[in-house]
């Protein structure tokens, strides 16, 4: 029978609990996408300020950072901040007498991915901010702002515009680069997925159910990011 | 009852020297224009008065009360305390020739947003005041406008009104009429002849001359970082004594 295939499918997706298996790795990686883009949004901000009006020694540090990490492939940075840093914070707890910690994977994996984000970000918001006019940043200098309070009410949401298509990619590629995590071992989507092929040998089913995963969260994705920037361009004269 | 002194102030940009020693007092009431070819350094000392640049050297007092400047370590000097700065600067309010509106903000929160984030007002407060400014300059209707929407002559008579709601102790106009359309200058100046005649202290740099000579009690021509000629502005206009000020009067028929 034609239907049988598909029929099949369904069955060892909702049957087995192999389905909700792949939610609750989906649910996971959509937290550590969330909170490693988030993350990577602030050191992208503080990034950006820091090139752009940190002193020489800062401006250095972070030209470094931002090379080294979008010149490296992300997998051995993810090995690399994983391993490197459980080590090094591990080594410093040893040192100082205290006991080891074991690492929560959603944190380091968000920590992991954060970093790299940063980096992507910190170059997405610099660009952005040097497109704000400048006589903008003067106004609010001119009517008594302090750095703070014109970086809060006029830089950031002005440069919003000019970032939001950038960071809606940075978002997409935060979703997908959690499945590098599955070297890891963090029971996101893929490696859920993998073991759940892997166990039934249905790979096409399980492989094609996590792609419709990935796609959904995209197409969700792209559709607040479009009313966001209808948002933030609401001052925009378009033409 | 002086608002705004400055005493001797200069300013150099590295090697070049932008402003050789410009003084100026402006009492309670004084519309004083500054006039003078480009990079002639008018533009310049505007921008010293509220310390959007800060002046190599001389003084600046606003209502009395003087601007302490340190060396920043660059062969400048910069304000001792920023605090200061930004409460006296706050009290100085700019018109810029390109109107400076924020973007990202309707009219009416251009104008409420020094007072309510700046100043500490009472929101509602602020919004009844920026109303009533915004009914001032005709733009009452345009209030929840964003100003890419607005022509040059509404953002600055917007931006006229956004200067207002600081309750301005004096206004820098800095060329407030030059980015825009001939037909728009008109709707402009209205206002500003208007906030003129009710006795504010403005100090307005700026290429009309016949709308200098018309609101200025006292109109300075400066030239090469310098004040070149000073004086009433039948005086400066009618009978110009450097033959600089009459040849750069003269190429404005």
């Amino acid at each position: 029978m034609i239907w049988s295939p598909a029929a099949g499918s369904i069955a060892l997706l909702t049957t087995g609990g192999w389905g909700s298996a792949m939610l609750v790795g989906l649910a996971r990686s959509l937290t550590i996408a969330l909170g490693a883009f988030g993350l990577g949004l602030l050191i992208g901000i503080a990034g950006a300020l820091g090139k752009l009006s940190g002193g020489a020694v800062t401006r250095q540090a972070l030209d470094l950072y931002t090379t080294i990490v979008r010149s490296v492939p992300e997998l051995v940075l993810i090995l690399v901040v994983y391993f490197a840093g459980a080590d090094l914070i591990n080594g410093v707890l040893t040192a100082l007498g205290q006991a080891k910690i074991d690492f929560n994977g959603a944190i380091a994996g968000i920590v992991v991915l954060g970093v790299v984000q940063g980096a992507y970000s910190t170059e997405v918001i610099r660009g952005a901010i040097l497109s704000v006019p400048r006589g903008q940043i003067e106004a609010a200098q001119a009517y008594g702002m302090s750095s703070w309070l014109a970086l809060r009410r006029i830089t950031l949401p002005a440069m919003l515009p000019f970032a939001l298509p950038g960071l809606s990619n940075l978002w997409l590629i935060a979703m997908k680069d959690t499945a590098l995590l599955a070297v890891l071992g963090f029971g996101e989507l893929t490696q859920v997925t993998r073991q759940a092929a892997g166990t039934t040998k249905a790979y096409f089913t399980f492989f094609f159910a996590a792609g419709c995963m990935y796609l959904l969260a995209t197409m969700i994705s792209n559709l607040l990011s479009r009313r966001l920037e209808a948002r933030a361009t609401r001052g925009t004269a378009h033409v | 009852m002086e608002m705004l002194h400055a005493d001797g102030i200069r300013k150099t940009f590295g090697n070049l020297e932008v402003l050789r020693g410009v003084s100026l007092t402006a009492n309670k009431g004084d519309v004083i224009s500054l006039i003078g070819g480009s990079g002639s350094g008018k533009s310049t000392f505007l921008r010293c008065l509220n310390c959007l640049e800060h002046p190599t050297g001389g003084e600046i007092r606003v209502d009395g009360e003087a601007i302490a400047f340190k060396p920043d370590g660059h062969g400048n000097r910069e304000p001792v305390s920023k605090a200061q700065m930004r409460r006296i600067r706050a009290r100085l309010a700019m018109v810029f020739q390109s109107f400076n509106l924020w973007n990202h903000m309707t009219l009416l929160e251009n104008v409420i947003e020094a007072p309510v984030h700046v100043l500490g007002v009472d929101r509602k407060q602020a919004v009844d005041e920026g109303l009533r400014l915004l009914e001032r300059v005709g733009l009452y209707d345009k209030r929840d406008v964003y100003p890419a929407f607005l022509s040059g002559g509404q953002q600055q008579r917007g931006a006229i009104a956004r200067a207002l709601a600081v309750q301005p102790l004096a206004m820098l106009f800095d060329e407030p009429t030059s980015a825009l359309d001939p037909e728009l200058v008109g709707e402009v100046l209205r206002v500003i002849r208007e906030l003129a005649e009710e006795g504010r202290t403005m100090i307005l740099v700026t290429h009309e001359m016949s709308f200098a000579r018309d609101v200025s009690n006292q109109v300075l021509f400066l030239h090469g970082g310098l004040v070149e000629e000073a004086g009433p502005p039948a005086e400066v206009f009618g009978n110009p004594k450097s033959e600089r000020l009459a040849r750069f009067l003269g190429s404005f028929h």
